[in-house]
């Protein structure tokens, strides 16, 4: 620590490699959490194995159009997978860093929050792609489940319902008082959303009025765009409206209502 | 020697609540100054925005020839800061987390001197949620040097901390201004700021009061001295009542209190002495910085025990 003299410095920005650093140790603090790596990721992947080993499930349905139990639950699980990272873990964690100061501190220093934040989503949005790929793989390898006839339908579907979900997480984590208090809204949100995602009674098997609902819920679209770009067609543009609506609306009232302290 | 932080007419409110009414004060390099003053005085609002972390609603602030607001880049690398309450995730390591804040400077100190200065050195691979509060607050002030900072701002270093955890506390701020560090020191405990400051900023009620030495702003308080001693043989009182220096003798058993003013010591020891009386025991009780505070903010500072009940859980 010795009392250099400070010359005329260039802008004083943190450096990239810092930056990734950042985004490493959010990693490693993301695994030592263990809510999102057990119930966002392996949760519905055991699910998935719970599902796969039920033999009707593996037998097309007529109910569902020749597809079986197993390939309308896959696109669900991947929603599960997606709101449990989205929902749960992302705003106790933020919520929880305003709450201790963490934000605050980083505000004192060449980091800054805001960069905090943006390797929150990174780490969230890469730990997510992680997921949906297992259970896809995973559901190909051991079960036989066709991989998605219309992959770019799928990237798109399954992109802006992350995003969708993630801003209503943000939503949460700006407006709740404290980490628990995140995680406990979050975790009230995500039963009902999997509700209308079909997680207990598939979409097409509800009655009228809920499948309504379902289709201005962020998860019930998703599903059913998941689905279609599964079967080989585009996600029906309403569908991908409605999630991008939720983006929009969330991420910008969360922007809006986001503070440091 | 060059003034490193210079804060004029600060003015802050919160809508109708002013936290800052008009503080001025100015650091001079490498010197440890207190700011010192009771709980809702302003002082955290006053450092808050040296550090750029609020905007003040009129004055100057200037750190480093640097604008808190403006410059703020600039200034988070050269002014180190060890905030009140800010925790840590309570999953990352020690060494984790002096390595990953050390990588935000362009000029950073050595995480592992560091820990090793700090007596951390055994706790690089401990949670940070596993710390003891003395711990917590010792990495608090390393993560306030990690960037190698020419001024250090410590808020309540010590506040929740046991005795001896506080002095060793107060050694190390020692040792770090003995690094050419300066140091900027939010305190509202009197021996804290007695100790440490060189110069003090007496903060009431969103004001500075007086900015001097600890011992200038005791010379401040006109007080009476207070002399103790166990007469070694019986006199009569009207030996010291009769001197114009002495305002009062009294009676504790057989030990003397004789009360007056500067002189009185020297007054009280020559009459004794020409009379063959010698004083056991002599001692003298003078004005402290406490009796300083109380005189010019007409206010009781906190007391310590008092401070820590009222902020449970702050450790």
């Amino acid at each position: 620590m010795s009392v250099t003299t400070t010359t005329a410095a260039p802008s004083a920005t943190a450096p990239r490699s810092a930056l990734m650093r950042l985004v490493a140790t959010e990693l490693k603090l993301f695994v030592r959490e263990r809510i999102g790596p057990i119930w966002g990721v392996g949760f519905p992947l055991l699910l998935l194995v719970i599902f796969g080993g039920i033999h009707s499930f593996r037998k097309p349905q007529k109910d569902f159009g020749g597809a079986t139990t197993l390939e309308i639950y896959v696109p669900v699980l991947i929603a599960f997978s997606i709101a449990m990272l989205a929902l749960s873990a992302l705003p106790m964690v933020l919520a929880g860093y305003r709450e201790k100061g963490v934000l605050r501190r980083l505000r004192t220093t060449p980091m800054g929050p805001v960069r905090l934040l943006a390797a929150q989503l990174a780490v969230n949005a890469a730990v997510t792609a992680l997921s949906v790929i297992a259970i896809l793989v995973v559901a190909r390898v051991a079960y036989g489940v066709a991989p998605p006839k219309q992959p770019a339908g799928f990237v798109i579907a399954a992109l802006l319902a992350a995003a969708a979900l993630m801003a209503v997480g943000l939503f949460v984590a700006a407006t709740a008082a404290s980490g628990r208090a995140a995680q406990a809204i979050g975790t009230i949100l995500f039963f009902p959303m999997m509700f209308f995602a079909g997680l207990w009674v598939p979409i097409a098997q509800m009655p009228p009025l809920l499948r309504h609902i379902s289709h201005g819920t962020p998860l019930g679209p998703a599903v059913q765009a998941l689905q279609r770009a599964a079967e080989g067609h585009w996600p029906h543009p309403q569908q991908l409206l409605i999630m991008a609506a939720y983006a929009v609306v969330f991420g910008l009232a969360a922007a809006k209502l986001f503070r440091w302290e | 020697m060059p003034a490193v932080i210079e804060v004029h007419n600060l003015h802050k409110s919160y809508g109708d609540t002013v936290a800052v009414d008009d503080v001025s004060l100015t650091v001079q390099e490498g010197e440890i100054f207190g700011i010192l003053g009771p709980n809702g005085a302003g002082k955290t609002t006053t450092v808050e925005c040296v550090e750029g972390l609020r905007r003040p609603d009129r004055g100057e602030i200037s750190v480093l020839g640097l604008d808190p607001q403006r410059d703020r880049a600039e200034l988070t690398q050269q002014l180190g800061v060890q905030l009140q309450d800010g925790e840590l995730p309570g999953r990352l390591k020690v060494g984790e987390a002096l390595t990953l804040y050390s990588s935000f400077y362009r000029t950073p100190a050595d995480p592992r001197a560091l820990m090793e200065m700090l007596g951390l050195a055994d706790k690089s691979s401990t949670r940070c949620g596993k710390l003891s509060g003395g711990q917590r607050q010792r990495l608090s002030i390393a993560l306030a040097l990690i960037g190698n900072p020419r001024v250090a701002v410590l808020d309540e270093l010590t506040t929740g901390l046991d005795p001896q955890a506080r002095r060793d506390t107060w050694q190390l701020i020692e040792d770090v201004r003995a690094r050419g560090v300066t140091i900027l020191l939010v305190t509202h405990f009197m021996e804290e700021a007695e100790r440490l400051c060189d110069r003090i900023a007496l903060i009431d009620m969103g004001r500075t009061v007086v900015v001097d030495t600890p011992a200038g702003l005791t010379e401040r308080v006109q007080t009476e001295q207070r002399i103790r001693f166990r007469p070694s043989a019986p006199f009569d009182d009207r030996l010291l009542t009769g001197l114009p220096e002495v305002t009062g003798v009294v009676h504790r058993g057989d030990v003397v209190v004789v009360t007056g003013n500067d002189n009185a010591l020297n007054a009280v020891t020559s009459v004794l002495a020409r009379n063959n009386i010698v004083a056991r025991q002599l001692r003298v009780e003078q004005a402290g910085l406490e009796d300083a505070f109380v005189a010019l903010t007409g206010r009781r500072p906190e007391s310590e025990r008092h401070a820590s009940q009222s902020r449970p859980g702050r450790n």
